[in-house]
């Protein structure tokens, strides 16, 4: 046997994967699924057997691509967030009725907190809705053992079977054995169907049958039954956790000393929950408290409602992350021993902000300047952080930023008067869902200046490569779709690219855009200055940057520190002098030219 | 020979986006798996990592979850010196608190805190962002061996888990061995 490794939770998810013989994987990239593929990328690159591994442009496209690789017979996977699972969600319903050739695992990954999501969703209720079932794992060591039952469970039934790790697993390290590998295989097989692939809605219905079929049949597969975690506590109160919380209330009840008092269930298969072990748990307890995050699945499928204790009965908290003090104060109170409270103290941590050096402040900055009075729709990714510099007023979900530009259009322009509106998105958030929203904007005539932040890369989450690279996954060279042309392309006449580190000009730029959109319609200024952190990009690495300081004139009027926010500026309000924090400053000079009193100044080499 | 079996501790690590919480993390993990004891970390990715609080929790030993509950942490190693009014609350009577600050942390008296006014010393060495290098290696030396709550492991452990983390790069090596030294002498 192997020596035990560190691992993430989500390479631990792409071993399992590689050891499962995975010969397919897409992604798109989102916290805290990100690593899965990058990892997933990096065994490959170790082994000599070939496989496909990919960025895709949205995580609908990933899931399309990755289940059409199951219909020809292969064992594939797609990983996403659990918000990325929405944007696939027309795919996964579909698919479910369909059903799969080769095993074909949905990775979604959730994040109760949230930590850094729009929601606080739970893909088990898609998984619930779309008809399949999902596994739950609470730890890495769990979620790699559960890649390969999903597989098999998947090839038994026929059916695609979902991953649902959380934040505390696919961002957990724990010391995993390594198992060993399958043979490598790679038969692809298209069989034609057309009554099964291309099925009209008649077809659909008997599919539906057969999908609710498959469903009861799994409810009763013994493999992804639940595990009864102490067989000598004999209370006739019990426990049922999963995931996380079951992770969390294993170590709890020890410290309580309740392990051998109160009976714990660990369900791995929350949806469809084993009918067998709902009647025994019915028959042998009269009272249950089920621990899950985020919404009572478990419970939700637990008949007699007397018995239950959960979320639906406000035992269990309806939102937020379940932490392991407060799952220590629930099974306290359901074992009726008092347990002290514990008072955390409110004070909130230091907020993130734009690294110092980051192009999107320059150029959020120089937005502020052209439409001073606008409406300032954004969109997701690190520029959603924009909202420091007051440039950011909507964030809804990737790719309406474009959207809401026209919302708010169509919104005002009856009005005597309408506001400027200015719109931000990334470059990897425009080719995922702002494209089309740019077309309808085109054909509309939405008088809007579109702001594409372009830094050449998925920043947020680990610098992916986006379409416009001409970068794989593995690395591999791929071929480039340029923003220019896909916006010229969605018929926008008005199309600059300008680099927000030179500000004035910048500025002057979009002060142009924003007179061309007031009268003619959408204007689109690409934003381009490559992301100071890719640590991929020759061009960064070897970047020079300018030194600068903050010389005797400056009052401490802290301008730049309202309006510009660079972490690197430091105000010392007794002194009335801003700083540079020489270790924060990545040296972009951008200062320089914010400065009202022109206090910020290049240091001379001449001296 | 310790009896790794019966080791249990649990260790708070803070900081913001950007200073090495996670490295620090990682290598005391390591460190722990190296002698043959089981792991947990629980990390923050993502938003936060802009700059933002990043805390990890260390959990070395036999453990289900990666969450350390308050009052449960053997230790706490700051790289902000403002973290222990933030995550004190994690702490256990006679835990430890290794911070690097240049002013003295004020604890009470079922606590122990060490400083170190890191960032000045990873100028001195040349190395500005060295500070959670500096603070690990001054943490292993300042937490004495008859703490109850001593540390799982030693300097010489940690230059083993560099030396093989860092094989492929001799002068990131040669910087963090000297970073983690400078720490560990530091110790008056």
């Amino acid at each position: 046997m192997s020596k035990p490794k560190l691992m993430l939770g989500n390479e631990a998810i792409a071993r399992g994967l590689m050891e499962s013989g995975c010969v397919m994987a897409t992604s798109y990239p989102g916290t805290p699924a990100s690593e899965i593929l990058a990892a997933f990328a990096a065994f490959e690159k170790k082994s000599s057997e070939k496989r496909h591994i990919q960025w895709a442009v949205n995580e609908k496209i990933a899931f399309e691509i990755a289940y059409t690789g199951s219909m020809a017979g292969l064992r594939t996977a797609v990983s996403m967030k659990q918000v990325g699972l929405n944007v696939a969600s027309d795919p996964l319903m579909s698919s479910a009725y369909l059903g799969v050739k080769g095993g074909f695992v949905v990775i979604s990954a959730d994040d109760p907190g949230p930590h850094s999501s729009q929601t606080e969703q739970d893909s088990r209720l898609m998984a619930m809705m779309a008809k399949i079932p999902v596994l739950d794992p609470d730890s890495p060591r769990q979620a790699k053992e559960m890649i390969a039952a999903a597989f098999e469970l998947s090839e038994t039934f026929e059916i695609p079977v979902m991953l649902r790790p959380t934040t505390r697993v696919c961002h957990a390290r724990q010391d995993v054995t390594l198992g060993e590998t399958l043979p490598f295989k790679r038969e692809v097989d298209f069989q034609k169907d057309p009554t099964r692939w291309a099925a009209t809605p008649k077809f659909r219905l008997h599919l539906h049958q057969e999908l609710e079929k498959k469903l009861s049949d799994i409810s009763r597969y013994k493999k992804t039954g639940p595990i009864r975690l102490n067989a000598e506590a004999k209370a006739l109160k019990a426990l049922i956790v999963s995931g996380v919380a079951a992770a969390h209330s294993k170590e709890i009840l020890k410290d309580l000393n309740l392990w051998d008092v109160i009976p714990m269930y660990q369900v791995l298969q929350p949806f469809p929950l084993h009918q067998d072990f709902v009647s025994h748990m019915i028959k042998t307890y009269s009272e249950i408290l089920v621990i899950e995050e985020t919404t009572g699945v478990i419970e939700m499928q637990l008949a007699d409602r007397h018995r239950i204790r959960g979320k639906l009965t406000r035992s269990v908290p309806m939102v937020g992350e379940l932490l392991p003090e407060t799952i220590q104060q629930i099974i306290g109170e359901f074992a009726e021993i008092g347990t002290e409270p514990v008072h955390l103290p409110s004070e909130p941590g230091i907020r993130p902000t734009l690294c110092a050096g980051c192009p999107h402040r320059a150029a959020f900055f120089a937005i502020k300047k052209a439409a001073p009075k606008g409406i300032y729709p954004s969109d997701i990714g690190c520029y959603t952080l924009g909202l420091n510099l007051g440039a950011v007023d909507t964030v809804l979900c990737m790719g309406a930023a474009v959207s809401q530009a026209a919302g708010l259009y169509h919104a005002y322009k009856h009005e005597n008067k309408q506001p400027d509106i200015v719109a931000t998105i990334g470059d990897s958030t425009f080719f995922h869902a702002g494209v089309p929203a740019l077309i309808d904007a085109v054909v509309q005539k939405v008088r809007f200046v579109l702001v594409i932040l372009d830094n050449q890369t998925t920043a947020m989450t680990g610098n992916q490569p986006t379409p416009a690279m001409g970068m794989g996954a593995c690395g591999e060279s791929l071929d480039v779709v340029d923003i220019e042309g896909v916006v010229e392309g969605c018929g926008v006449e008005f199309c600059r690219v300008g680099d927000p580190y030179q500000l004035k000009e910048f500025t002057a730029l979009l002060k142009e855009a924003v007179t061309y959109s007031r009268e003619n319609g959408p204007a689109v200024v690409i934003s381009r200055h490559p992301c100071l952190i890719d640590r991929f990009r020759k061009e960064i690495s070897e970047w020079q940057p300018i030194k600068v300081e903050v010389t005797d004139t400056c009052d401490g009027c802290a301008f730049c520190i309202d309006h510009f926010e660079c972490p690197a500026l430091i105000l010392n309000k007794a002194e009335e002098h801003v700083s540079i924090d020489p270790i924060l400053c990545n040296g972009c000079g951008v200062c320089m030219n914010i400065c009202p009193k022109k206090s910020i100044k290049e240091v001379s080499n001449a001296g | 020979m310790l009896d790794d079996s019966s080791i249990k501790q649990q260790i708070v690590i803070s900081g913001v986006g950007g200073q090495g919480v996670l490295f620090v993390t990682r290598l005391l993990a390591e460190a722990a798996i190296m002698k043959g004891i089981s792991v947990f970390t629980s990390e923050t990715h993502g938003m936060a990592q802009r700059g933002g609080t990043v805390l990890s929790h260390l959990k070395v030993g036999n453990f289900s979850s990666p969450l350390i509950r308050p009052r449960n942490a053997n230790g706490l190693l700051a790289l902000k010196a403002d973290s222990f009014t933030r995550h004190g609350y994690f702490l256990k009577p006679g835990a430890w608190i290794v911070a690097n600050s240049r002013e003295d942390v004020m604890v009470g008296p079922e606590l122990s805190a060490y400083t170190i006014a890191a960032e000045i010393l990873a100028q001195h060495i040349l190395n500005p962002k060295s500070v959670n290098l500096i603070l690990l290696g001054f943490a292993l030396a300042a937490i004495p061996e008859t703490h109850e709550n001593d540390l799982f492991c030693t300097l010489e452990d940690i230059k083993t888990v560099l030396h093989h983390r860092l094989a492929k790069q001799k002068q990131m090596l040669n910087d963090a061995l000297k970073a983690l030294e400078a720490g560990f002498k530091s110790v008056k």
